[in-house]
């Protein structure tokens, strides 16, 4: 083969491992992007369906409750607004409390969301960016309302 | 008194950093050897400053004098002395200060070990060093300042985040940071071969140690970080694929492309604007990943500051050292000249696909770290990318390059004898390929990614060990550089298998236990026995205790604590793990629950430690390839053409 043929077929197999290689990291990009909602959006039937994704905002004070295997968590995360039942089953993380901010990944099912993972990996007064957004849009919201909705 | 000291030497290593930077450079320029020779005085004498800065902070957090700010909020009276030390750079502005300190160090030790390079080299990579730090003690002073005062003082301080508080984050966070700022001087050569228009083989030779070097620091900082997150988070993770960890993964990666790329232009003369090029892009990444920690960005275990001006800062020091070099290349990198040329089937064009794959996966990673950003700052939403999509791409990657690992230190350079090569290797592929098949099926159910794993890793063992026999029976003598490469091959064997292992092989448990109650895992007997409370230094904790017995015999008995830190008030998980070559027994505290049970998580972790293993075996390679006589050539010529 010519030099110069054999200079394009390589630049062609180059291309053509390239055109594959982005193929490859496009896809699993976009299927295992995880979406930010707040309760509110939750509750407003935003949710995506077929995926995980996380939801955020403060641990409703008096929420939290376990059942007897002990493992087993339920409590309510709630953005001023809304609030949206959890269950998680497995260890809490230490800085997870009642009345701070916390992050969960999971699935919605049913009207309560199963939670595969629960984060709040920071010292006591951080709350995670999403959170906080959360909780000020929802605050926000409810201050434009002329007279109020009816919260439930 | 002590802090104003250590601000007043910030201020002046600032006016000697602009003096070693500006008159070496100009003087480099312009031939005048007496602003060339102010380099190394200038850099002793920046050294020597920053250290009595960093000094006065040290100081300031041993005594615990609350007056200091950042002392005030980082430490605690009670915390012992090695974290008060430690303390020192546990906040954003410490950690600025040692970066510096570690750069004046790197630039101190290049000061001492260039005598045999020529004096306009030396004065433009000391100079270029000398902009950077310009940069981050600037940064420091308008910013940043470790220094500023708090008055009236605070009584006590806030105490180190108790996640800091253990022997692992005494050692991490320096020995990173030897890895990111060790780039630095890989760029300041680069920089200076751009500038001076002169690249040849010799100023590989030169830049390859250091390189080397700060690879070494780098992968031993990255190991470490893995393992701290492992026992200290209390999850037995050991990669999370969060934005700081790939903060550090990045340059990794990038500089591993680049320390093969040096042995090319080393030995051949090729791929000398690529190596330039890879330089730029090490550094530029460590300066990266840097902001992507600093400016508060990043929700991750690490993320620090939340000053928007602290980010703007760092975001223009990048545009315009990233910008800048990327400038200068793109105008000279075409002076650089081409080097020798080589076949489809050569080590050259192995290190070359080795270069693409190491690069596509460090532009993966990046994509993956930096889309949640953009996004975000585009108010496009919040999204978070996840282990999965890594984890889906990366291994892709890593499978051939893998498998070049161990061809390509057996393929000749210029042009490779496949013949040859097909002859010497079909053995060991059959009986990898056999090995790898057969191997889990002791292990109990088969799996494909489990022989994958494994034939990778017995694939590099075996061409290691044909290598190393051709060259014994070949008579050739010691050789540092060649012994140092298949050491740190066999690390990244021994790492796969580590990974490989736990991957498949990890079982876990989250099981409510009562006084009394036993639990299994694998053939593992766990008895919990209750907690104990008791006092620490700056904590009180509920310590567990967990018997474990295998087979009746007792192993060994692990007692996982659950602390409360004094002065913040934070609960804290502190695990316990028996380390085993085989095998980690992993143990943690949950939750007290009523009755005086607990929640309690259990792990058995298969061959987990190989993976620390395999990276401090890789380090060991780097250092004894560091040794090689090559670069002690105490010769002052200025350089020749292989």
């Amino acid at each position: 083969m010519k030099t110069r043929h054999k200079k394009l077929l390589l630049v062609a197999v180059a291309l053509l491992g390239l055109g594959a290689v982005a193929a490859l990291v496009l896809n699993a990009f976009r299927s295992n992007l995880v979406f930010f909602l707040s309760p509110t959006q939750v509750v407003k039937g935003e949710a995506p369906r077929d995926r995980a994704f996380r939801v955020g905002g403060l641990v409703e004070k008096g929420s939290l409750s376990r059942e007897a295997d002990g493992v087993t968590a339920h409590f309510r995360v709630t953005d001023t607004a809304q609030t949206l039942s959890v269950t998680y089953k497995g260890v809490l993380p230490d800085l997870f409390k009642e009345g701070k901010g916390v992050v969960a990944e999971g699935r919605l099912n049913g009207g309560v969301f199963f939670a595969e993972q629960v984060l709040a990996k920071h010292d006591e007064n951080y709350m995670p960016p999403e959170a906080a957004r959360a909780l000020e849009q929802a605050q926000k919201a409810q201050k434009t309302l002329v007279a109020p909705q009816g919260k439930q | 008194m002590i802090p104003e000291l250590g601000h007043f030497s910030l201020i002046l290593a600032l006016l000697l950093a602009l003096t070693q930077s500006i008159l070496p450079l100009a003087g480099a320029a312009r031939n005048i050897p007496s602003w060339i020779a102010v380099a190394r005085p200038a850099a002793r004498a920046q050294f020597l400053f920053v250290a009595i800065a960093f000094g006065c902070l040290a100081y300031s957090f041993l005594v615990n004098d609350f007056s200091v700010l950042n002392v005030a909020q980082h430490s605690f009276s009670r915390l012992p002395a090695v974290y008060r030390f430690t303390a020192t750079w546990g906040s954003h502005e410490g950690s600025l200060l040692l970066w510096t300190f570690i750069l004046a160090l790197w630039t101190m030790a290049v000061t001492l070990f260039s005598r045999h390079l020529p004096d306009d080299m030396v004065a433009r990579v000391i100079g270029v060093m000398g902009l950077v730090s310009c940069g981050f003690l600037l940064f420091m002073l308008t910013t940043s300042n470790p220094f500023l005062r708090l008055l009236p003082a605070a009584m006590d301080g806030s105490d180190l985040n108790p996640m800091l508080q253990d022997p692992g984050m005494v050692a991490h966070p320096p020995i990173l940071y030897m890895g990111y700022v060790g780039f630095s001087v890989a760029f300041a050569f680069a920089i200076a071969a751009l500038i001076s228009g002169k690249l040849d083989a010799s100023w590989a030779r030169w830049s390859r140690p250091w390189t080397t070097a700060a690879w070494v620091f780098m992968t031993l900082g990255i190991m470490m970080g893995s393992w701290w997150a492992y026992y200290e988070l209390g999850w037995g993770g050991w990669w999370f694929w969060d934005p700081t960890e790939n903060a550090s993964l990045m340059p990794w990666l990038v500089g591993t492309a680049l320390i093969h790329s040096l042995a090319v232009t080393e030995k051949r003369g090729s791929f000398k604007a690529w190596t330039v090029f890879l330089a730029i892009a090490a550094f530029s990444l460590s300066l990266l990943g840097t902001f992507l920690v600093r400016s508060g960005v990043l929700s991750s275990v690490h993320a620090f500051a939340t000053d928007p001006a602290r980010g703007l800062f760092i975001l223009g020091f990048l545009a315009v050292v990233i910008g800048g070099s990327l400038l200068l290349f793109a105008l000279r990198a075409s002076q650089v000249g081409l080097g020798g040329r080589f076949a489809l089937v050569s080590r050259e064009s192995f290190l070359m696909v080795n270069n693409i794959l190491l690069l596509t996966a460090t532009g993966s990673v990046l994509l993956g770290t930096l889309y949640p950003l953009f996004l975000d700052a585009l108010g496009l939403g919040k999204i978070s990318v996840g282990a999965p999509y890594f984890n889906t791409v990366f291994v892709p990657l890593i499978t051939p390059l893998l498998f070049l690992v161990g061809v390509g230190p057996l393929a000749r350079w210029k042009q490779a004898n496949v013949p040859e090569l097909a002859a010497r290797l079909k053995w060991g592929l059959a009986a990898s390929v056999v090995v790898a098949l057969l191997l889990p099926l002791t292990l109990g159910a088969w799996k494909p990614m489990v022989s994958l794993g494994y034939l990778l890793a017995l694939w590099i063992v075996v061409t290691v060990a044909v290598s190393v026999q051709g060259r014994l029976r070949a008579g050739a003598g010691w050789s540092a550089n060649f012994y140092g490469m298949n050491f740190a091959h066999l690390g990244v064997a021994v790492t796969v298998i580590g990974v490989t292992m736990v991957s498949a092989y990890e079982t876990e448990r989250n099981v409510r236990m009562n006084e009394g109650d036993t639990i299994t895992l694998q053939d593992y007997t766990f008895l919990f026995k209750g907690t104990t409370n008791l006092d620490g230094p700056n904590y009180k904790a509920a310590r567990g205790t967990l018997e474990v017995s295998r087979n009746g015999q007792p192993v060994t008995t692990l007692y996982p604590e659950k602390r409360t830190y004094t002065a913040s008030g934070m609960p804290f998980t502190e695990s316990a793990i028996n380390y085993g070559f085989t095998r980690d027994l992993y143990t943690a505290l949950g939750e007290p629950l009523d009755g005086g049970a607990w929640s309690v998580r259990l792990f058995h972790k298969p061959f987990v430690v190989w993976i620390w293993m395999g990276a401090v075996l890789m380090a060991l390679g780097g250092l004894l390839a560091i040794t090689d006589r090559r670069y002690r050539t105490a010769s002052r010529r200025k350089g020749t053409e292989e």
